[in-house]
């Protein structure tokens, strides 16, 4: 039965690059002897460590509880000592630190008391969202947004359409590809749990048509359950939510809203294999695929790394020839950010590292004139009109962009790739994008140091004005007071003059 | 390691500036060799002078704007330019006519713009509106015979002499009005029946300029392909000039009719060639569909009833005006929003 898809407006098609890394099986390393844990892998409030430095864990204790109700928990990716808890650098593109655990591996990989569970379905649901949020479970795809609350939808948006999404579109990136070809049951598995949970009329699993080695694997496990492998065509970026959304249901998620608005979540393959782990066989998530892929690597390829894993160690174990490096990207070649400084950990939503030389990766063209082509609207996800943007990103009309819907840009990178006068487009529009957030940001301070100050006018008038009146008032009980007394002496005084005579 | 910081994304398709201009330049090749056939050479002489003349001027203001000059002339919207209106211009007009319209089409309409990309009207045809008006006489009586008519049309190195200003000793008439010329004079006191016996107007439509229309249109086909624009501009214009041609100009007897209207002139070079001129026209598709009606519509009425027998110049440069306020009003919907109503919902949304 084959489903009537549907295809969303532009979208490009670069070369693939995936047989660099999709020839080899999912590969292992040794435990490193330091592993980094950053506190904040996810979106929401950084998780908030509960033990302490010289603490001895076990392998999957939780070391970081959540906190608030967007936020999960750590948990140590082997057995070993609390080193520090200390700033450390941090892979994000500013490059900055930020707060970290730092174990060091006893390397005896000692286990904790786990809670496997036979049966799902004989836990509540509550239950089962606890122990996803306790397991640190976060989106895998790249997002990080903690699957727990995903998995919760407020009650007036029931789920219809349940998508895992595994079309990995992006050049290099076939973690996931090797994920399905070969744990194809543990991700049948996950996604059945979180049917469960969700009760949605339908379950779709969609993988791009260049992967039929896995395709054939989802198929073959998910024969006797009611998930419908969908194979769609290669196109990025079809493996964006909104876009995969449009692709297989027609609708569009409106403006300012979430799919679960509209009866639909999506949530990525590797998640799905995660909550089959932590659910069924009480292990948390402490390990996570990850390409490894460029030509400055001996022996690209997919491995199953434990997350703190410094990148240095990863490279060294894959052959890294580092006098041929260039640039160094964490992600995919499109949406990925250069790593300036490699001594940053693997962390949870790392999905690939390049690691290309000049020849593979040359630098980009010098920019030239924009000529109003067209054709950077012709390929945007989006349907926006990135020329506009373009031209009010640089005269600096914020407003301008803000109306042409620049918000609504999801930096996929399309727009840039096509440019005949290689203009960096999507830098434009997350310079804007910064601008704007930093005008509403001292906007929103203003406004708020001007209630105050007009607050506090007003009470130093109200003060003022009591001070006055309380003045006023012991003006005249001292004027009353003064009348009285002097009323006094004069009764007295004549009778002392009549006493003298 | 010295790791490159550089933003995404990190890999780049293989669209080229100068590439697009290259076939551009190709795409005008059919229509060029229709018209060396049919008008002799002087059109590619122009058109060879043409492009020297732009290259030159470019560096020389480059040079003085303090830019590198090789990289942009490296663009070749120099010497598309150059192109455009060696193919407008008419075959045997004389050096100095090319010389002021090109200079003037690169210095003032385009480079003291800010260059390519920057500027509001398009150039070549800004070069062409110039010497129309200064130049009256010269672009009206240069229009060179199309071979099969005249008693000789010119060889290379008589055509060469005449357009260089050297006296050429051939005494009879090798140049004539254009077709459209001719019919839009003659049409109110005679018939089509009477006009048409002009052997200008030849068994089909025009002698060599239908042939030469036909070039410019398969050019136009061609670049179509190759997906350089797409096809709202063109559709637009020859729509609408078709159907105003129709609507207007069914009786042949008291206006040119569709035929000349479409395969005589610059109607073809203008709806592939100069409209399609990304830079100077509407961004959204719709608003391109509505630009390219409106130079239809504004040729078919400069034509009809003004003074010019052939009004793509025009047309162009007083729809390069509207252009940014068509802009405006054909915002395409994007992801997620929908279509807003009216004015008000914009109002609203602010």
């Amino acid at each position: 039965m084959t489903r009537h898809l549907f295809d969303f407006h532009g979208g490009i098609h670069p070369s693939e690059r995936k047989d660099i890394s999709r020839y080899k099986p999912i590969r292992t390393i040794p435990i490193p002897d330091r592993l980094i844990l950053p506190l904040q892998q996810h979106k929401g409030h950084p998780a908030v460590p509960c033990v302490k430095k010289r603490d001895y864990v076990l392998k999957g204790q939780l070391i970081a509880e959540p906190k608030d109700m967007v936020s999960v928990g750590l948990n140590a990716p082997t057995s070993g000592t609390i080193l520090s808890i200390d700033n450390h650098l941090v892979p994000h593109p500013s490059g900055l630190s930020d707060l970290c655990i730092i174990i060091e591996p006893d390397h005896r990989d000692k286990w904790c008391q786990l809670t496997p569970c036979d049966n799902y379905q004989e836990l509540s649901p509550e239950e089962i969202r606890s122990r996803i949020r306790y397991a640190g479970i976060v989106g895998m795809g790249g997002a990080g947004f903690p699957t727990e609350i995903k998995l919760h939808p407020p009650k007036a948006s029931k789920v219809n359409t349940l998508i895992i999404n595994g079309a990995e579109c992006e050049p290099y990136i076939t973690a996931d590809d090797l994920l399905m070809r070969e744990r194809a049951e543990e991700v049948i598995q996950g996604i059945e749990m979180m049917s469960w949970l969700l009760q949605p009329t339908e379950c779709l699993l969609a993988v791009e048509n260049n992967k039929p080695e896995a395709i054939k694997a989802l198929s073959s496990a998910a024969k006797y359950t009611r998930i419908e492998i969908i194979p769609i065509p290669v196109k990025y970026p079809s493996g964006s939510e909104k876009q995969l959304i449009k692709i297989l249901t027609g609708k569009e998620v409106p403006v300012g809203k979430i799919p679960a608005n509209i009866g639909i979540l999506c949530q990525n393959v590797a998640t799905a294999a995660a909550v089959y782990h932590a659910i069924r066989l009480g292990m948390p998530l402490i390990s996570r695929i990850t390409t490894l892929t460029g030509d400055a690597i001996e022996q690209p390829g997919n491995y199953d790394v434990l997350l703190g894993t410094p990148i240095p160690f990863l490279l060294e174990s894959a052959g890294y020839q580092a006098q041929h490096v260039d640039r160094l990207i964490m992600g995919g070649s499109m949406t990925g950010f250069t790593l300036h400084n490699a001594n940053v950990p693997i962390v949870k939503n790392t999905h690939c590292l390049i690691a290309a030389s000049r020849n593979e990766l040359p630098l980009p063209p010098q920019p030239q004139a924009c000529i109003r082509c067209g054709m950077c609207a012709e390929v945007c996800p989006s349907e926006l009109l990135p020329q506009q943007l373009y031209w009010f990103a640089r005269s600096q009309e914020f407003e301008k962009a803000e109306q042409h819907h620049l918000f609504d840009c999801i930096e996929c990178g399309a727009c840039s790739w096509v440019c005949p006068s290689a203009i960096p487009l999507v830098q434009y529009y997350r310079f804007s994008k910064g601008q704007i957030r930093q005008q509403k940001e001292n906007k929103r301070k203003s406004d708020q140091a001007r209630q105050r100050f007009e607050f506090r006018q007003y009470r130093q008038a109200r003060n003022t004005l009591e001070k006055e009146q309380r003045r006023k008032a012991r003006a005249e009980t001292a004027a009353q007071a003064k009348q009285q007394s002097i009323r006094k002496k004069n009764i007295e005084a004549p009778k002392s003059k009549t006493e003298n005579k | 390691m010295a790791l490159l910081t550089l933003t995404s994304p990190h890999t780049y398709g293989n669209n080229q500036t100068r590439t697009i201009m290259l076939t551009v330049i190709l795409a005008t090749l059919p229509g060029l060799v229709a018209q060396t056939l049919f008008f002799g050479w002087g059109n590619l002489i122009n058109t060879i002078l043409a492009v020297i003349v732009a290259l030159l001027s470019e560096a020389i203001i480059l040079k003085l704007r303090g830019r590198n000059p090789i990289p942009n002339l490296k663009d070749y919207s120099a010497a598309l330019t150059g192109v455009l209106l060696g193919l407008a211009l008419p075959s045997l007009v004389p050096w100095w006519v090319t010389l002021v319209a090109t200079s003037f089409a690169i210095i003032f309409a385009k480079q003291l713009y800010g260059g390519l990309g920057f500027n509001p009207f398009n150039p070549a045809m800004a070069g062409y509106a110039l010497v129309l008006v200064s130049f009256p006489l010269a672009m009206t009586t240069n229009w060179a015979v199309p071979m099969g008519i005249g008693t000789h049309t010119l060889s290379f190195s008589e055509a060469f002499r005449h357009i260089f200003g050297f006296h050429i000793t051939q005494v009879d008439g090798f140049t004539m009005a254009t077709p459209l010329d001719v019919y839009k004079h003659q049409v109110s006191t005679h018939t089509a029946q009477e006009i048409l016996k002009n052997p200008i107007f030849g068994s089909w439509i025009a002698v060599g300029w239908e042939w030469v229309n036909l070039g410019f249109l398969l050019g136009g086909l061609f670049l179509l392909y190759k997906k350089v624009f797409t096809w709202h501009t063109p559709f637009g214009y020859l729509i609408s000039l078709s159907f105003l041609s129709l609507m207007f100009g069914a009786n042949a007897d008291l206006h040119t009719p569709i035929s000349l209207n479409l395969l005589a002139g610059g109607t073809m070079l203008g709806a592939f060639f100069i409209a399609t001129d990304p830079v100077t026209s509407a961004t959204s598709n719709k608003g391109k569909l509505i630009y390219g009606a409106g130079i239809g519509t504004l040729i078919y009425i400069i034509r009809t009833w003004g003074s010019y027998p052939d009004a793509v110049a025009f047309a162009v440069l007083l729809m390069n005006f509207a252009a940014s306020f068509i802009d405006i009003y054909t915002q395409p919907r994007t992801y997620g929003h929908i279509k807003p109503k009216s004015r008000q919902h914009k109002a609203e949304s602010k």
